[in-house]
């Protein structure tokens, strides 16, 4: 997964509050290996009919090359499938801006080098209102924190780690094998002092 | 003196091996669960060409995708295949795994304590929202995703910023009738969906005393469904009680050392809480659901909401649920009829909440069809000694095999488009039990009721006379 610091792309709003990750991916869905990729299941029972046909009445169908989300409050939140992020990424999206985000999706997101760019109520009805069922160009500056739509300017909130993680796109495995020495002594210390917390080997 | 901290405050300490300039601790994990769904996991490891680092530490469950019914020939081959990969997956590293075969199978959430794998001061991971279950023997236990799991899986270690402390009184006694699930629903109406996001709650007061063991699970799993990664609940003798001589309990000289470390588990007297919540037990009735969200309840004799009476911003989001559950606004949410009810899942699955359905439902008959999925085969097995499976099947409801089942529907055990069920599970989501389906959460004696009455229906009449 590579870094990112700006990102430049159409935005599209999807004007819902609480579009949890059961709505994000159908659980039907979740069986499928990574490599056949997870785009076409994003929000599928809320674009597709019975059938699997996109749906006209869905603004958001028309906008296959929009790679920024403006979405509602609790965006993501229920499970912790991370397929809710795959769909988003392989469906071609790089952030989602919303006033609040479910935490696990929040964090799978950041895992995946999907931006979760947290804005006021205030700014998020402006982006909406000017976005309509459209899209418009716009830009993200993470070091900044600023989203540019058009001429409308809106800072959001990142945590400061998460930030320095979407930057530098980095591996959580990688860096946590630089601490194996501090995470041996621990382990070490753990059994000693509290070896209740091994389970008893069951007959 | 040191500064009184609170029982968060404490499990994250005893288990934080570093922490970063930024605010993120390296965890350590105690215990990782894992079950079909991790196969995203699995093969994030094997890209790397990595091995489990702590094979003792890791179990794995079939759950997601158990069959309730003919478990020996699996019809589907994609839900076949994705119990065969978690097969393949814990061979090749050595995992212990409860199969489908294993007379120990169930929901990760139910057999983690029913093993004595939960254990009060642990560290809990699972690829799953509601290890906040686990919470409720005083563990640190949480919710991962699949990029986590693999990095626990590979390091046995987990990164997390320490979110912020809430604690939730609930004090005096529930009326009867009343339950763990009663008051779950009861603080997310008052807080909202996303109220407890970035907090862990700990559950405090006399009424959550009070509770059982099972009562506190169902709780602790619904921290979820405010928005809390963290539910959890300070030990006490029914924790050691629940605990004590399970499989994988500590015994000797581990279980007295234990006992001593567990003795600390609680908020120091005067430990500061970022959010303080207060709830009087006796306010709280049987509650149910009537939208797509499960801070979307109402105490069962209320009426439905009316969009017009409300402000724009909410009238919008109720009039969207209203017409999904195709319910009418300002009509009484009793008596609305249910097309079927299913009783199961990691939030009410337990034998406990067997006993309480089969007290309404014993010597009746359900007028609609249902399943009973009970939370492990351990209490399947139970509940047939005490002639519980007798009770729901004599009512006219199925009596299957344990798994999440039709909570999540990844079994092929759906609610079809349009159909209204009554359902002791978490999740009322839009689309969560089947396509269309319309989910009505509430409490497993209230879902018995809804099966006898057919309709949506306070339990407390139908117990006059029995034991509850």
């Amino acid at each position: 997964m590579g870094g990112w610091t700006t990102h430049a792309g159409l935005a599209v709003a999807l004007p819902l509050a609480n579009i949890d990750t059961d709505q994000l991916i159908p659980a039907r869905f979740m069986s499928v290996p990574r490599a056949d990729g997870y785009g076409q299941y994003l929000l599928h029972d809320l674009r597709r009919d019975a059938d699997g046909t996109l749906t006209e009445d869905c603004a958001f169908n028309a906008h296959a090359d929009a790679s920024i989300l403006i979405a509602g409050e609790n965006f993501g939140s229920g499970s912790s499938r991370e397929a809710a992020v795959y769909a988003l990424v392989d469906a071609g999206f790089r952030a989602v801006i919303a006033p609040r985000f479910g935490d696990i999706f929040a964090s799978n997101a950041v895992n995946n080098g999907l931006l979760p760019a947290q804005i006021g109520a205030a700014d998020y009805d402006a982006l909406i209102n000017q976005l309509g069922g459209g899209t418009v160009r716009a830009s993200i500056d993470l070091e900044a924190g600023q989203i540019t739509l058009a001429e409308t300017i809106v800072t959001f909130v990142l945590d400061e780690s998460w930030r320095i993680k979407l930057i530098n796109g980095w591996d959580d495995i990688d860096l946590t094998q630089q601490h194996r020495n501090s995470i041996d002594t621990f382990k070490d210390h753990r059994r000693r002092t509290a070896a209740w917390a091994w389970p008893a080997a069951a007959e | 003196m040191s500064q009184p901290r609170t029982l968060l405050d404490k499990l994250w300490a005893s288990h934080e091996i570093l922490r970063r300039d930024d605010g993120v601790s390296l965890l350590w994990v105690d215990r990782h669960l894992v079950h079909e769904g991790s196969h995203h996991a699995f093969a994030k490891l094997a890209a790397r060409e990595a091995q489990v680092a702590t094979p003792e530490l890791t179990f794995a469950v079939v759950d997601h995708y158990a069959p309730t019914r003919n478990r020996g020939q699996i019809a589907d081959p994609q839900i076949a295949r994705m119990i065969e990969t978690l097969r393949a997956n814990a061979h090749e590293h050595g995992l212990q795994l409860f199969d489908l075969d294993d007379p120990r199978q169930g929901i990760v959430h139910v057999i983690g304590p029913e093993q004595g794998l939960t254990l009060p001061g642990l560290l809990i991971t699972c690829g799953d929202s509601h290890t906040s279950t686990h919470g409720a023997f005083g563990a640190l236990a949480f919710g991962i995703g699949a990029t986590e799991v693999a990095h626990v899986l590979a390091t046995q270690t987990v990164w997390q910023k320490k979110p912020k402390a809430m604690r939730i009184r609930v004090e005096g006694a529930v009326a009867p009738g009343v339950t763990a699930k009663d008051i779950a629903l009861n603080w997310i109406v008052r807080l909202g969906t996303g109220g407890a996001q970035g907090y862990a709650i700990e559950y405090a007061g006399s009424a959550i005393r009070d509770l059982t063991m099972e009562g506190r699970m169902t709780l602790c799993n619904l921290s979820i469904e405010g928005g809390a990664r963290f539910g959890m609940v300070a030990p006490d003798e029914a924790t050691q009680a629940y605990v004590k001589d399970r499989p994988f309990a500590p015994i000797g000289e581990d279980w007295t050392a234990a006992v001593v470390a567990w003795s600390d588990l609680a908020s120091d007297e005067n430990a500061e809480f970022d959010r303080e919540i207060r709830i009087d037990a006796a306010e709280i009735a049987p509650t149910v659901t009537w939208g797509i969200s499960p801070e979307q309840a109402l105490p069962v004799n209320a009426t439905l909401p009316d969009p017009t009476a409300l402000d724009a911003g909410k009238a919008e989001a109720t009039r969207a649920a209203l017409d999904y559950m195709g319910l009418i606004p300002g009509r009484p949410l009793a008596g609305t009829p249910v097309d079927q009810v299913f009783i199961g899942s990691c939030t009410n699955g337990r034998i406990e909440d067997l006993r309480a359905a089969a007290a309404v439902l014993a010597g009746r008959r359900a007028k609609v069809p249902g399943l009973v999925s009970p939370g492990s085969q351990p209490i399947k097995a139970q509940a047939e000694q005490e002639g519980l499976a007798e009770i729901f099947i004599e009512a006219g409801l199925e009596w299957g095999a344990s798994g999440c089942s039709m909570c999540v529907g990844m079994n092929g055990d759906l609610v079809g488009a349009g159909m209204r069920c009554a359902s002791s599970t978490n999740r009322n989501f839009r689309g969560r039990q089947g396509r269309g389906a319309r989910t009505h959460l509430m409490s497993p004696a209230m879902v018995a009721a809804a099966a006898v009455t057919g309709t949506i229906a306070d339990v407390r009449p139908l117990l006059r006379g029995r034991a509850p």
